[in-house]
């Protein structure tokens, strides 16, 4: 049968024939290296034009129609532009960490790749600390936004860029809070074990209310996270024109705003592997023959059906509510957030340990 | 209570976060409400909406009779001197000296369409046009003079 698994247990049956071990460790971690990059460019085309497309849809627009059947290779055209713009250094920048800040971008959003399944048993890395490992690095996108917005030698990308820091300081706190609930309900931080705690039943359905408050609060927090409205303070276009990348041009803009989309993409993978199954098929109970024409759908095609499902919900969000004030901004995390994914961990932990979850 | 007054507030914030959500939603799922023109390509079955402001005109009627009294409210009104209003003397048939407009001159090329002329003006001479294919070679034709050539007041307007 065709699968993702398959493909990638037969390269490597292939390259164990053909080379020693080291060659063939460094031939698959070239081919997994491309196969990621690929997949970036491809997220990018893609997520720019749905964003794009739902986003005149939902302001009552048509959105790009021109470029290709429907308008569909307008981002293609865009990238095409950017390639071939020109990447200026402004005079007064720390041309060092000025042209270091989109690589780190970039590389936050490559090394958050590692341990998310794609599909029954494919996973580039499956470590037992794969949650914790995910939160930890997705930390670290926060230094190459401060260093764009200090480097650029610019009162609107400094501006931009401490804003992003309050933030992300601050909603990396319930996001780390809301993923506990379901680390404590699966007892483990690896994804693998979480997607296959949730054979029975996703943990939307199966943890109660307490998970659907974890889930909204997830939902909120790594909309913060990654600086997409309604909380795009760091970029607000209306007040700092925008933000920490007003001084990047060309490529280098192109880098930022692709990092952003992967961001997206992965909080959302993640969003999707946590309360939603990962690449689980939809089982309900003991339904044998629902159970059973649910699993001849792909495992990858649940995956990305899923995490496209995220997607669309942080764009609907996006288009919908208008930007916060940045004590708003504070208030609503510290006052409300908080306090609340506090209260509902406590709450998982009970039903954990009562085991009155299904 | 404090902590009920919290709750409420969090349970108002999510209602009426989902009534933003819902009517989006509901402009998403229905794309026969989506107004954009695609203009160069729908010229001929462009649909413009009533108050489209595109420049002023001066209706007239099948007498060639408008209804400007020639009060100049509409160059007083105006913020960037668009209008000139160019006065004449009619005699009456009693012999009477009536103040009549000569010429109603309007500088398009001025003219922001703010519509404060067309507010302004007590008689409702004068109206906003949907026509906004403007362009020209040479910047006189966009001084227009608003009334027709040997065109006379109605009767009754005042």
């Amino acid at each position: 049968m065709w699968s993702f698994n398959h493909i990638a247990n037969s390269i490597h049956v292939w390259l164990n024939a053909n080379f020693n071990p080291t060659w063939t460790l460094i031939f698959e971690m070239v081919i997994a290296g491309v196969a990621v990059i690929g997949l970036f460019a491809g997220l990018g085309l893609v997520l720019v034009i749905m964003e794009r497309k739902v986003a005149a849809w939902i302001q009552i627009r048509l959105g790009p129609n021109r470029v290709g059947p429907k308008g569909l290779l307008q981002s293609l055209a865009d990238t095409l532009k950017l390639l071939v713009k020109e990447g200026l250094t402004p005079n007064g920048a720390d041309k060092f960490l000025f042209n270091l800040a989109p690589f780190i971008a970039m590389i936050v959003a490559m090394l958050l790749m590692a341990p998310i399944a794609f599909a029954k048993d494919f996973q580039l890395w499956d470590l037992n600390i794969g949650v914790l490992y995910i939160s930890a690095i997705s930390s670290i996108m926060v230094i190459s936004i401060l260093m764009a917005g200090w480097a650029s030698n610019n009162k609107y990308s400094l501006m931009g860029a401490m804003r992003s820091g309050a933030q992300i300081v601050s909603y990396e706190l319930s996001a780390g809070l809301s993923v506990l609930a379901i680390v404590v309900l699966t007892g483990s931080m690896s994804i693998n074990d979480i997607i296959y705690s949730q054979a029975d039943g996703w943990w939307i359905f199966k943890g109660h209310i307490p998970v659907i408050i974890a889930f909204v609060v997830f939902i909120i927090a790594v909309t913060a996270e990654t600086n997409r409205a309604p909380f795009d303070l760091a970029e607000a276009e209306s007040e700092l024109t925008a933000g920490f990348h007003t001084e990047y041009s060309g490529m280098k803009f192109a880098l930022f705003f692709l990092a952003e989309y992967i961001n997206v993409f992965i909080v959302c993978a993640l969003g999707a592997t946590l309360f939603l199954g990962g690449w689980m098929p939809f089982h309900i109970g003991n339904w044998e023959g629902f159970n059973h024409v649910m699993d001849y759908i792909p495992s990858s095609i649940w995956f990305f059906g899923k995490t496209f499902f995220m997607i669309f919900l942080i764009m609907w969000f996006r288009w919908t509510f208008p930007r916060l004030r940045i004590d708003q901004l504070l208030n609503l995390e510290w006052k409300y957030l908080l306090p609340i994914s506090m209260f509902n961990l406590l709450l998982v932990t009970l039903i954990a340990i009562m085991k009155w979850h299904f | 209570m404090f902590i009920v007054k919290y709750i409420q507030e969090v349970f108002g914030a999510v209602k009426s976060l989902a009534i933003g959500m819902r009517r989006t939603l509901y402009y998403f799922t229905h794309h026969k409400e989506i107004i954009t023109e695609q203009y160069p390509d729908n010229r001929d079955t462009l649909h413009l909406p009533e108050r489209f402001k595109g420049e002023v005109v001066m209706p007239h009627d099948e007498k060639n009779e408008h209804r400007c009294t020639g009060c100049t409210a509409c160059e007083l009104a105006c913020p960037n001197g668009t209008i000139k209003v160019v006065t004449k003397f009619d005699i009456s048939p009693e012999g009477k000296k009536k103040k009549a407009i000569d010429k109603l001159v309007y500088h398009l090329e001025l003219c922001t369409m703010c519509n404060l002329c067309v507010v302004a003006c007590p008689s409702d001479a004068i109206i906003m046009a949907q026509t906004f294919e403007h362009s020209v070679y040479d910047r006189n034709l966009l001084t227009k003079i608003l009334n027709n050539p040997d065109s006379k007041i109605m009767d009754g307007v005042e």
